[in-house]
């Protein structure tokens, strides 16, 4: 008899597995899913985020077509699968209607791909920033109020070719979706103004020792252009100046980005001057700049300026809250109405105004940026020029930015 | 090596292969059973079915660390081997291969590819032993990993493959939830039969044998490497039919699936159930995922796998054979009892 009593021991386990999923009952609050990386090598970047959602969430009150809101949080790793699966819990257990997320490039592509077979659930983006989650094979559910990695580029090449006097540039990124979409953005205005990329390097997520990649780096380069975010940065980034390196950096949106200025150690003298660009600057004057600031900095343990993570997480939950007004928090028809409210959103985020395209992908100003010292030692983002309005496309004909390809290792090549 | 400890050695009470089946599966199976018209469709698929994959990935570590003594932390390599073949021969949105053959074809073709590569995996890991097994493993493991996160003809890099579907047959699209509950389900009970008998088998007990004493096995004139070598592939069948299921079930494959946490992730499982009979992995499984997925909601996000890692730890420290151990400790004993059971 022992099996059969230890089987009654397993059954009480299995119960207790099974009722949480009986008691979870609709309650009055309406519940919202906030996606981002809570562990792996971008966990810096996805608490940041989180401020970035919890801001926009006390700017509101908590309070949205006059329901509460509760923001329920689900954790990634980066990697496409942990992605899906933390969306599929707070989608079909913890019953979300609307989800904010994810982080990271491929993560994008995986929900988008994911939200197509839950048509009756809003997704909107955190901080994903490949192309490709937009503008190829959209799903019409998915909206993107952040900027993808190749807008956030706008005005950086020429920037590099004609200002900085850069001919030939190197390339060190991450070897998946946002630094392809990001080196693509940098090299279709660097080629063509004229400049060469004689080298590229790609480099996996989380890693830890980048010798080789040093050692391969070509010596008659101008500038090295890095697009690595988090943890990769700052190894990358010692490592380089610990080998001696001297050539002068232009960096990824990500790369100077205050997940990485706020680095202790040597970091400072690599880093300054070094030209970026992207959805955010650190020193922008605009009141409305200053009064985010200042909102972003009452969550636990912000940094001196939010993050661009900080900044999409804001402006796509605000999107998310301010639609939810319009709907007066009614999503009962599968959200249909409240998806048309997103769809036709057009509101002034602390860094202007931001709309969607066709393909619900944003159109927003974007800043050329360069590293400086501020007056307390700290590393800021110094706005050099805004770039207004920049939409998916970079300012070229739809058709013939299609043709120039998806973004890939490969494409586009100059070298 | 708590892990190699020995497992049902043979005995000259030893029950015949239909009297392990007690009450105690009847009833168990009759549970697994109803459990879909009990939970929702998220603890179907989330946590039943997917916890019946992973135990069934675990079930193949338990089969070669159990009764063969070969720790392999490449189980989950093995399994995402024949998910890569899926995502290849069969259809996917990536717009990269994707050849579209039937079911019938990629289904069979996928498991016996893996279970051809878990024999080649075999075939080098023999000459090792103890934490020797597991370094070569993991080695392997985490090879495979940087190079199909890297490979872009093959493997189609960091993204992988997206848009897997599960068959439609006769009328039923296998991956809505229960069906796929219960296709899942069948593949881990057969799986689990299996091994029971197996371990039963003149095979099975001669690979304990091995186990127990390679050198006194070879001198009476069997084959040790060819044994093991078998059981490597037994054992890749086992985990690339659970990779199939993994590919449906996530609807996509990449890196990430087979990447170094995952793989130490089926060696937790294994251990927190236990390695002493083939339900130890399913009851790890269980657990593992049910803590991994709601941890965040116990504790936020910041500090989440910390609570995960405090929970295995303490199971390891005061369990070493995992919760099949506890249960022998503490549970009801056979002989107290007074009836001989397994």
């Amino acid at each position: 008899m022992s099996i059969a009593r230890r089987t009654i021991l397993a059954l009480a386990l299995a119960a207790g597995v099974a009722l949480p999923a009986m008691t979870a009952a609709e309650a009055e609050t309406l519940k919202i899913g906030v996606l981002a990386t809570f562990e792996g090598a971008f966990t810096v970047l996805g608490e940041d985020s989180e401020r970035g959602a919890l801001t926009a969430l006390d700017e509101f009150a908590h309070k949205a077509g006059g329901k509460d809101i509760e923001f329920i949080r689900g954790s990634s790793d980066a990697s496409p699968d942990s992605a899906v699966r933390a969306a599929r819990k707070l989608v079909e257990q913890d019953g979300v209607k609307i989800l904010i997320g994810p982080l990271s490039g491929d993560e994008g592509i995986a929900v988008k791909e994911y939200a197509k077979t839950k048509p009756d659930v809003t997704f909107i983006n955190g901080s994903s920033a490949a192309q490709d989650t937009t503008f190829r094979n959209p799903a019409p559910n998915f909206f993107r109020f952040s900027t993808d990695g190749a807008q956030w580029m706008a005005g950086l090449g020429t920037y590099a070719f004609k200002d900085k006097g850069y001919k030939s540039v190197a390339v060190v990124a991450e070897d998946y979706s946002f630094p392809y979409t990001q080196v693509f953005g940098f090299m279709a205005e660097f080629c063509k103004a004229g400049g060469h990329v004689p080298s590229k390097s790609w480099v996996p997520i989380g890693t830890k020792d980048f010798s080789s990649v040093i050692a391969a780096l070509p010596d008659k380069v101008d500038a090295i252009y890095v697009a690595l975010g988090g943890a990769d940065a700052v190894n990358f980034l010692s490592q380089y100046q610990q080998a001696g390196g001297q050539a002068p950096l232009i960096g990824g949106s990500i790369t100077v980005d205050q997940t990485v200025l706020t680095t202790k150690g040597k970091l400072h003298d690599v880093l300054i001057g070094t030209p970026s660009a992207g959805p955010t600057a650190d020193t922008l004057d605009t009141p409305e700049w200053k009064a985010f600031v200042d909102e972003y900095k009452k969550q636990k343990g912000a940094f001196p300026s939010p993050s661009l993570f900080a900044h999409a997480y804001y402006v796509n939950a605000k999107a998310a809250l301010l639609a939810l007004n319009e709907v007066k928090g009614d999503l009962s028809d599968g959200g249909k109405a409240y998806r048309a409210a997103l769809a036709k959103l057009s509101f002034m985020t602390p860094t202007g105004k931001v709309s969607l395209d066709q393909n619900r992908e944003a159109i927003a100003d974007i800043f050329l940026t360069e590293v400086t010292q501020g007056p307390d030692g700290a590393l800021l983002n110094k706005l050099v020029k805004r770039i207004p309005q920049v939409n998916q496309t970079l300012g070229i004909d739809e058709a013939a930015f299609r043709a120039l390809g998806t973004v890939s290792r490969d494409n586009p090549r100059c070298p | 090596m708590s892990l190699l400890t020995e497992v049902g050695s043979p005995a000259a009470s030893r029950p015949h292969f239909p009297e392990l089946f007690t009450q105690g599966h009847a009833l168990l199976g009759f549970v697994l059973l109803v459990y879909p018209a009990l939970a929702s469709d998220f603890f179907v698929t989330q946590i039943g079915a997917y916890s019946l994959i992973v135990g069934l990935i675990a079930l193949s570590l338990m089969v070669l660390a159990g009764y063969g003594g070969m720790v392999s932390m490449a189980q989950i390599t093995i399994a995402g081997a024949a998910a890569y073949v899926v995502a290849i021969l069969g259809d996917n949105n990536s717009g990269v291969h994707g050849l579209g053959w039937s079911w019938w074809i990629v289904v069979p073709v996928a498991a016996g590819s893996a279970s051809v590569l878990s024999a080649i995996f075999g075939w080098i890991a023999v000459r090792t032993e103890g934490i020797y097994t597991i370094m070569i493993t993991l080695a392997i493991a985490t090879a495979c990993f940087y190079f199909t996160q890297q490979n872009y003809a093959l493997f189609n890099g960091f993204p992988g493959y997206s848009g897997l579907r599960a068959p439609t047959v006769l009328g039923v699209y296998w991956r809505d939830p229960q069906p796929f509950y219960y296709l899942c389900l069948t593949v881990a009970a057969i799986g689990y039969v299996a091994v029971l008998y197996a371990a039963r088998s003149t095979f099975g007990l001669t690979l304990q044998a091995i186990r127990d004493n390679p050198r006194r096995m070879r001198a009476i004139g069997f084959d040790v490497t060819a044994h093991k070598v078998f059981a490597w592939w037994l054992a890749g069948l086992l985990a690339g039919v659970a990779g199939v299921l993994l590919a449906w079930f996530n609807g996509r494959v990449s890196p990430g699936t087979i990447a170094v946490a995952p793989a130490i992730n089926i060696l937790v499982v294994a251990v927190i159930g236990g390695l002493r009979h083939p339900i130890g992995p399913f009851v790890g499984a269980l657990v593992v995922v049910v803590i991994q997925t709601f941890a965040i909601d116990i504790v936020g996000a910041e500090r989440f796998n910390t609570l995960i890692g405090l929970f295995f730890l303490v199971i390891v420290f005061i369990s070493p054979d995992g919760i099949l151990g506890l249960w022998a400790r503490y549970g009801p004993h056979p002989e107290r009892d007074g009836k001989t059971s397994g």
